[in-house]
């Protein structure tokens, strides 16, 4: 669909709202058929830039291209090939949950015959063929989450934005839709999501970029983000808490010899733990406590994206 | 692309299409109050203070209370429905559900929510005065059907309303505007712009006032229309008076939509 194959292509693109800006010069690419998300906190400037690439928000400077096109002067060619998940869902509660789908087409100029089928497609799809005749209002989170994401399917876009697709839903309803999103993926379909949840990114994601304060901090797929800002695992050391005595900070001088040893690459302090980069947790366990440090409770893990996160931005993702 | 242009473009019908898929929830309980309102205030008003007036003094030209009332009371009823219609409605789709949300992620734009909000307007102020002429018919309380004349005069007061209410609404952050709005605007111009009686009863600071209302230019349209006595200059001066409150309030609606919508 265009030379260089990117779906989506950003170039310095800025967001300012008055003088507060939101997104502060990001380059993006997306390929056809890969998924690709944005981690970042609260505020980090992901609905942002998704309302940008949706063609609802006009950049306030930088390059957009979007299906190879201009979101500022082809506004409409562009969202009539986008499916939208928005971070709250915006359903019509008034009418049933089939007439969402139904009337929602109508917007991309599709006819009635067609859209009963789709409609009755994509209610199988989401697993919600039994309420196709009810009221959005009743419907828990999880079912008017899978609702919006078959109402952003109707138009068979060739790409889907996803603003937070399970914030706010409980773990059962969140695996439901992983594996409904997955296999939009399987088919080929484009995925573009905003998370705050490293699992989700690490579920979904084939390639990632770490978004904070309207930057991006880093880029690459979940596995080579962990290889190139952690260690293969991390040592987490809970000490006692004692009253009016400083946090688990004051352990880290104690922990020098075995960082000099080379057992742990790098510490970093949390208000309840500690924790250490390490390619090997039990062996750093064991050079902890033959250092004479004995903490309350030790746990050796795998490194994930919220210790990259951690390392790039000295922050956790979710507070 | 022309038709998209177009002002009644496929998504502003869409846009009226969805609005009518509600409608088709709860058209019944919305048609009985649309129309048992003003009927009632025609029983009360029309059958029992009518008596005492048509036995006092009386109207200008003899006109029966009852005949001067019923189309005034048409254009007042669409003034209030096609204002209701542009408030809560259009906040919620705003803010609270922000369905309009929904319609810009589609190839639908701005000035298409505007237009098929105000072709639905424009549909249930239509039916509901059309109903509420069919009851006065039906009772015999019009002795003229010039009456339905008023029907077109009733669909464009409602629109003078629906335009610039619309843009108000897009302006407010919560609904204590609608109250003012209610309160200020459209009740003292339910009471006194002519519906009930001649504004020339008024002190004459408050004739000038009523003058400048767009329910007064409905309510006398409406009025000379069903009772036969309007004439060309008048009906056009009303006539255009309603039409530039529907365009400016149109024009204005488009940019605080924008202003709202597209940050
Ligand atoms: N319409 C707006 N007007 C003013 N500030 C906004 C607007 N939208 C977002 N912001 C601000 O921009 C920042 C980034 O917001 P957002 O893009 O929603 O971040 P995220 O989706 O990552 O939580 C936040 O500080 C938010 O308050
Ligand atoms: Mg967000």
């Amino acid at each position: 669909m265009q030379q260089d194959g990117a779906l989506i292509r950003a170039r310095g693109l800025v967001k300012r709202f008055g003088g507060f800006t939101a997104v502060d010069g990001i380059d993006v690419d997306v390929a056809p058929g890969e998924a690709f998300g944005f981690l970042g906190p609260n505020g980090a400037g992901k609905s942002s830039t998704m309302r940008m690439i949706g063609a609802v928000s006009p950049p306030t400077s930088g390059e957009l291209r979007v299906l190879g096109l201009d979101p500022s002067a082809d506004g409409p060619a562009i969202r009539a090939r986008l499916g939208v998940v928005p971070q709250t869902d915006n359903l019509d509660v008034e009418i049933t949950v089939e007439e969402n789908l139904l009337v929602y087409g109508r917007y991309f100029g599709l006819p009635r015959p067609l859209l009963r089928e789709r409609a009755r497609e994509l209610l199988e799809f989401v697993q919600l063929s039994d309420r196709a005749g009810d009221r959005v209002e009743p419907l828990s989170g999880g079912m008017k989450r899978r609702l919006t994401i078959a109402r952003a399917l109707v138009n068979e876009p060739d790409v889907v934005l996803l603003d937070e697709p399970t914030t706010g839903l409980d773990p059962q309803a969140r695996h439901v839709l992983w594996e409904r999103l997955y296999r939009l993926k399987q088919r080929g379909v484009t995925l573009v999501l905003t998370t705050h949840y490293m699992d989700e990114a690490e579920q979904l994601c084939d390639r990632l970029v770490v978004m904070d304060k309207g930057r991006i901090a880093a880029e690459g797929s979940p596995a080579e983000l962990i290889r190139r800002y952690a260690t293969r695992e991390v040592l987490e050391l809970r000490f006692p808490v004692l009253e009016g005595q400083p946090g688990p900070e004051r352990y880290v001088p104690d922990l020098d010899p075995v960082v000099r040893q080379g057992a742990v690459e790098r510490v970093e302090v949390l208000p309840d733990r500690l924790l250490l980069y390490t390619p090997d947790g039990d062996a750093a366990l064991s050079a902890v406590t033959g250092s004479g440090l004995h903490p309350l409770s030790s746990l050796v893990r795998r490194s994930s994206l919220e210790d990259v996160f951690l390392r790039l931005t000295g922050r956790t993702l979710v507070d | 692309m022309a038709a998209r242009d177009a002002i009644i473009s496929p998504g502003a019908l869409a846009v009226a299409e969805q609005r009518l898929t509600a409608y088709r929830h709860f058209w019944r309980s919305s048609l009985v109050s649309s129309v048992l309102e003003p009927a009632l205030f025609l029983a009360a008003m029309g059958l029992t203070l009518g008596v005492l007036v048509d036995r006092g003094t009386g109207l200008p030209d003899g006109v029966a209370y009852l005949s001067f009332l019923a189309p005034g009371l048409l254009a007042a009823a669409a003034m209030q429905l096609g204002s209701f219609e542009s408030t809560y409605p259009v906040l919620g789709a705003i803010k609270w559900q922000k369905t309009y949300e929904a319609v810009l992620a589609t190839p639908a734009g701005v000035r298409d929510l505007l237009v098929g909000h105000l072709l639905y307007v424009a549909f249930r102020v239509g039916t509901s005065a059309a109903l509420f002429l069919g009851v006065l018919v039906l009772f015999g309380a019009a002795d003229s059907l010039l009456v339905l004349l008023a029907l077109p005069a009733a669909l464009l007061t409602g629109m003078a309303f629906a335009a610039p209410v619309t843009a108000f609404s897009a302006t407010l952050e919560n609904d204590p505007g609608f109250a003012a709005l209610q309160r200020f605007g459209i009740l003292p111009m339910f009471l006194f712009s002519g519906t009930f009686f001649p504004v020339a009863q008024l002190p004459a600071f408050f004739e000038a006032v009523a003058y400048a209302t767009p329910l007064w230019h409905g309510v006398s349209l409406a009025r000379g229309l069903a009772l036969g006595t309007i004439e060309a200059g008048p009906a056009l001066l009303h006539v255009g008076y309603l039409l530039l409150w529907s365009v400016v309030g149109a024009a204005l609606a488009v940019r605080t939509f924008t202003r709202r919508l597209v940050t």
